[in-house]
């Protein structure tokens, strides 16, 4: 849709050919580096653990099984099931964070600030005190439904009024529910120690077990949903971009800001909640990836997309190896670890670069 | 930010308000003067209404349940009168606690206000920027691995914000430092922060756990004189640094070069400004907690109340200090049996009226 206007902007941007080729050839350069960065952790995440296994082996077994084999069942039915998931929670976070980040034109914004995790947290809380369901597998379809509730709440009261979803108004909006489901999730844990107990470990985000028998089966009730979400993500792109010029700009242009705006918070509710409903809230993938991003692939938001999908999953998956090897034969969950392994990426990254505003 | 951008009376070649209606009876000057007037006005008016709403407030929180009686007699027992009599009741429970939340609700209404303008982002309160993460963490820390509790917890949670936003400085210091790069850093150091409490929550015995949550949803309970005297003293001392740091504020908010012009260094003025709010922020954080919400939304209200230029600085601490003694005051007696800490209610209150104020003020489209 709109296209002729975006292609319009483009030009105006880089009338110059061989600027422009400069331009695509560092985006490529980026995208391939961080294609090389995703192999090479989805090997260290199948080789790497309590039990080290040699690279040779982990080809082994994903080549032909021998049965009974301890190395083989390793890879097989332990660390593939939780590279998959964290391929497709990764991905799913960061696509999400660089929308959130693009329609609210915050830097600080991640899809908690739509609501997501705090209804994802309300709704399983409640499941377990309420409804006594206590196995993971059991919370995906509550925390799925409660990120959607409160991302609809959060939407709707800050689209009333007569210039629709402003940034600030969905940002003041989202903080505030959030705030106050927090408080509710609060209330109901000091009353039910019970709930405590099942609540506190959900609710760190973790990777282990949740991509294995039932997780498996989840996963794949889960991924249609997240499919559409990419896919609408993929078609915002554009109009992100736009949006990116300012709101009258972008008016100007042919931009119906409503349509677009509402479309960008079904594509965050269906990738974040989807992401929550499996590993629970993980935190910072979606508010770091499209800053490592942008210093190499500039402001477009079509560029920072496709790099989220695959710097999203290195985070999450590098995350979940110093996870496993910090604490042998323990393991720290995925979602502590993120934001220690993170934060200083992100402070490097926001120290060695010439920040540009949105 | 945006009510930045609503505010009247763009900075005209009268920049000392003070000096100007003197004389000049000439038309273009009268315009803004006058606009300034209503606005100083209109000011007032708000400053009024918020001083008797908190003055209510505080009347109901120490009368309730028909106790008017005993806290008059209290009150002459302390001013010496004839006919006074100590109460237990109102001297011991009530009185210092709706002091605290008074003192509290004012430290956050400022500190958020604060940061909130001078790093001109409405998210960039203490809560966000991981100083009140950085409390928290240091509080669970003295609770589940020190074991113990009291002044000590609040003296661990005190250095815990302070070594956050310590850290958060030199971290965003690139030959100045850039409100932009200072927010990234702030809450990078956030999740870092709270993903370490997550670790020691996961990690605890679950009635320990309890005791955490109580403290990092913020709670005042029945404070002892000491603790409110101390926080009272820091803000007396701080007074004088939160009137310099709204000056410098005005001259900021009129951009880096405008601001040098006036003889304000703007990273040096940035950094004052932050230290002030930093410091409202860890002491009042290492009394009551990090009471959710406050620090975030008394500048946003009181700039929509007060509606001119400037961070309203007076109208914020008077909105924080309302907040938390109503909320207090719920949280004590509205609830039924149930007595919860009072970071539940300014959550579970404080965000449907900020969504209600939202969603009102936009049908008029004058929101956000």
């Amino acid at each position: 849709m709109l296209t002729s206007p975006a292609a319009g902007v483009a030009r105006l941007g880089a009338d110059r050919p061989s600027a422009r080729g400069a331009v695509r050839r560092r985006r490529l350069a980026t995208l391939l580096v961080a294609a090389g960065l995703l192999l090479l952790a989805v090997a260290a995440s199948l080789a790497l653990g309590a039990r080290p296994i040699p690279l040779a082996t982990v080809l082994d077994a994903l080549a032909h099984r021998v049965p009974g084999d301890v190395d083989h069942s390793v890879v097989l039915d332990q660390r593939l099931p939780r590279t998959v998931l964290a391929l497709v929670v990764g991905a799913a976070l960061g696509l999400a964070g660089t929308l959130m980040q693009g329609v609210t034109r915050n830097p600080l914004a991640d899809p908690g600030l739509l609501g997501v995790n705090a209804g994802a947290s309300v709704a399983v809380v409640l499941a377990i005190a309420v409804l006594g369901i206590t196995a993971p597998a059991g919370f995906v379809w509550f925390a799925f439904a409660g990120a959607a509730a409160a991302a609809t709440l959060v939407y709707g009261v800050g689209a009333i009024g007569r210039e629709g979803a402003t940034p600030v108004k969905l940002v003041l909006a989202g903080t505030a529910l959030s705030a106050g489901l927090t408080s509710a999730v609060t209330l109901v844990l000091l009353t039910d120690t019970a709930a405590t107990t099942s609540f506190r470990f959900w609710q760190v985000g973790s990777l282990a077990g949740r991509g294995t028998g039932d997780g498996a089966t989840t996963l794949l009730a889960v991924a249609p949903f997240l499919l559409v979400g990419a896919l609408l993500a993929m078609v915002c792109g554009r109009s992100l971009d736009l949006l990116s010029l300012g709101d009258d700009l972008a008016r100007g242009l042919g931009q119906r800001l409503g349509l677009t705006r509402a479309l960008v918070a079904v594509a965050v509710v269906l990738l974040a909640g989807g992401a929550t409903a499996l590993a629970g809230p993980i935190a910072f993938v979606g508010l770091v990836v499209p800053h490592t991003l942008r210093p190499f692939l500039g402001p477009s938001y079509r560029a920072l997309l496709a790099g989220s999908v695959l710097v999203g999953p290195v985070l999450l998956l590098a995350a979940d190896i110093v996870g496993r090897l910090v604490v042998r034969p323990g393991e720290l969950e995925a979602g502590l670890v993120v934001a220690l392994v993170g934060a200083p990426v992100m402070i490097a990254m926001v120290r060695r670069v010439k920040l540009a505003g949105l | 930010m945006s009510a930045g951008l609503l505010a009247p009376g763009a900075p005209g070649p009268g920049v000392d308000p003070a000096s100007a209606p003197s004389s000049a009876p000439s038309s273009p000057p009268a315009a803004p003067a006058a606009v300034r007037r209503t606005g100083r006005r209109r000011t007032r008016r708000v400053l009024g209404a918020l001083v008797m709403l908190l003055l209510v407030a505080v009347a109901a929180s120490l009368t309730w349940g028909g106790l008017t009686d005993e806290v008059l007699a209290h009150l002459r027992a302390l001013l010496g009168l004839p006919g006074g009599q100590v109460s237990f009741v109102v001297g011991t429970l009530r009185l210092p606690r709706v002091a605290m939340s008074v003192l509290a609700g004012v430290a956050f209404g400022l500190s958020g206000t604060l940061f909130q303008t001078v790093l001109r982002n409405p998210l960039a309160s203490p809560d966000v920027l991981g100083i009140s993460g950085g409390a928290s963490l240091a509080a669970a820390w003295a609770i589940l691995v020190l074991g113990v509790s009291g002044a000590a917890v609040s003296a661990a949670a005190f250095g815990g914000a302070l070594a956050v936003a310590a850290a958060i400085y030199p971290l965003s210091w690139r030959g100045g430092v850039s409100g932009y790069r200072f927010v990234l850093v702030g809450v990078s150091l956030a999740f870092a922060v709270s993903s370490g409490l997550g670790y020691l929550l996961t990690r605890a015995a679950v009635d320990e756990v309890r005791a955490v949550l109580v403290w990092t949803v913020g709670s005042i309970g029945t404070p002892r004189w000491p603790a409110v005297g101390l926080l009272a003293g820091a803000l007396v001392v701080l007074a004088p640094a939160v009137a310099v740091a709204a000056h410098r504020l005005r001259a900021l908010e009129l951009g880096d070069d405008l601001a040098g012009g006036l003889g304000v260094r703007p990273d040096a003025a940035r950094l004052g400004v932050l230290a002030v709010g930093v410091a409202l922020a860890a002491v009042a954080t290492s009394q009551v907690g990090p009471i959710a919400f406050v620090a975030f939304v008394s500048g946003p209200i009181a700039r929509r109340l007060v509606r001119g230029a400037g961070p309203a600085l007076a109208a914020s601490a008077l909105v924080g200090a309302v907040v938390v003694v109503l909320a207090e005051l719920v949280a004590q007696h509205g609830l039924g049996p149930l007595e919860v800490p009072v970071g539940i209610v300014t959550g579970l209150v404080g965000a449907p009226s900020l969504l209600w104020l939202l969603a009102t003020l936009n049908r008029k489209g004058r929101g956000a």
